[in-house]
């Protein structure tokens, strides 16, 4: 399971834990993601814009 | 005063004084100014002291923006994570929220126990929508910030004004789609502030209320929901003005009427001219170019902002959502309004005085130079803009 981290306020989407408030459930891959995925925090950095962080 | 400082590797030593810091409590003392009105009006027996908060917001605070300037107060970029952290700035954000409670409910009980005008009682519908909107500039403070009790605190101010799809929607909808003809809530030259209200405010409802079905569905619940958080601050709204109406009479009912269209028409005005006429640009691969810091139009003046926890530091705020009022900062060379917002709202009330003040210097901007194709034109004005202002190499219709 990796991280994925959005480059402009540091949100990071953690495939483990997923985002229950956005409606992820743990273990979903970040890749599974809408296309049109937007940073929850900032929404001004998109899906393809996130960074890898750890795995 | 307290005092940040960083030994910074390539810069050296760091030191930064927040000289504005005691003055951010205009910004939570701010929504309680017509309660002076009120005040002054016990005191003289006159119903034109009740004008008093309304004089204030639109020719006392435009006069300070002219006689008091720009503000040349900006941290530097390296001390902005330790600003971000020191608590002060975020309490007062907090304890911002029931003072917009307290302004309704005291204006509420004067109009439902003395006998006024019915010009008296629209000027307080007016004065109260006019501090309400107000609050919906504290949700917006509030709302964009990650730890969930300060998104809590937004939907629950965002009840005073009626206004509860605002956080949702402006964070994932106006902040995605800023400065593009697609954004209901971004204006476009040509477009008087009129004809924008009424494709912002249905507008900027759709996209909040279909933002938040798409979560809900994402939770398998249905768009009828109390996790529904739209839905929650409605409800609050509801439980607010229902109770002011049984306390108070049918006076309410006129009186939230114009309250909360007037709070609304608040927003409206802060987003007609936030971005008025500018345009990001698609990218090859379809895209819009990514929001900069020329999308937005800024107010520097010191007087406004210190009043609106610096929402007129607008382009930094694009750039960096997150970011907290006391950290956004000043840029040369920025989309710049001759005056703050409330004296640029009240430009915009009269639209042929604002396209003659506003669409000269749009397309002066240095990112512009008169190239219409940069610019974010009302289509039913598209031609009469480009007959008068010339057609441009590369502007297509």
């Amino acid at each position: 399971m990796a991280c994925f981290r959005c480059p402009g306020c540091g949100y990071t989407y953690d495939e483990s834990q997923g985002d229950a408030h956005e409606g992820y459930p743990p273990g979903t891959p970040f890749e599974d993601l809408p296309e049109d995925f937007v940073c929850p925090d900032c929404a001004v950095r998109e899906k393809g814009d996130f960074e890898r962080a750890r795995e | 005063m307290t005092s940040y400082t960083l030994d910074h590797p390539t810069l050296g030593h760091i030191e930064y004084r927040d000289r504005k810091r005691y003055l951010w409590l205009s910004s939570l003392f701010m929504p309680l100014f017509p309660m002076l009105g009120i005040g002054l009006f016990f005191v003289t027996g006159s119903q034109w002291a009740l004008a008093v908060p309304l004089v204030f917001s639109y020719g006392v605070i435009p006069f300070l923006d002219y006689a008091l300037g720009s503000d040349t107060n900006n941290p530097p970029e390296e001390i902005v994570p330790q600003l971000e952290e020191d608590r002060y700035y975020r309490v007062l954000t907090w304890l911002t929220v029931p003072m917009h409670f307290i302004v309704l409910i005291a204006i509420a009980w004067f109009v439902g126990t003395q006998s006024l005008t019915v010009w008296s009682v629209l000027a307080l519908a007016i004065t109260a929508g006019s501090y309400s909107g107000l609050g919906i500039n504290t949700a917006h403070e509030l709302g964009h910030k990650k730890p969930l009790f300060e998104r809590v605190l937004a939907r629950i101010v965002l009840a005073v004004p009626a206004y509860g799809h605002f956080c949702i929607e402006h964070n994932r909808g106006h902040h995605k789609d800023v400065a593009t003809p697609e954004d209901p809530a971004s204006s476009r030259m040509g477009e008087s502030i009129y004809a924008f209200a009424l494709r912002e405010i249905p507008g900027a409802f759709r996209r909040g209320w279909a933002v938040e079905r798409e979560r809900l569905a994402r939770l398998g619940l249905p768009v009828w929901s109390p996790r529904n958080e739209i839905l929650q601050s409605y409800a609050l709204s509801a439980v607010l003005q229902g109770a002011l109406i049984v306390a108070f009479g049918w006076i309410m009912l006129p009186f939230l009427l114009v309250h909360n269209i007037w709070a609304w028409f608040q927003l409206t005005s802060a987003n007609y001219i936030e971005h008025y006429g500018l345009l990001r640009q698609k990218e090859a691969n379809g895209r819009y170019e990514r929001c900069q810091p020329h999308h937005s139009w800024n107010a520097n003046y010191i007087f406004s902002n210190i009043v609106l926890f610096h929402l007129e530091r607008h382009s930094d705020h694009h750039a960096n959502p997150t970011r907290r009022y006391q950290s956004l900062r000043n840029f040369d060379d920025i989309p710049e309004l001759p005056n703050g917002y409330y004296g640029m709202y009240l430009l915009a009330y009269v639209p042929w005085l604002w396209y003659r003040v506003m669409d000269r210097r749009l397309l002066a901007l240095p990112h512009i130079r008169g190239d219409l194709s940069k610019v974010n034109i009302a289509p039913d004005k598209r031609e009469a803009i480009l007959a008068r202002h010339g057609q441009v190499a590369g502007v297509t219709a």
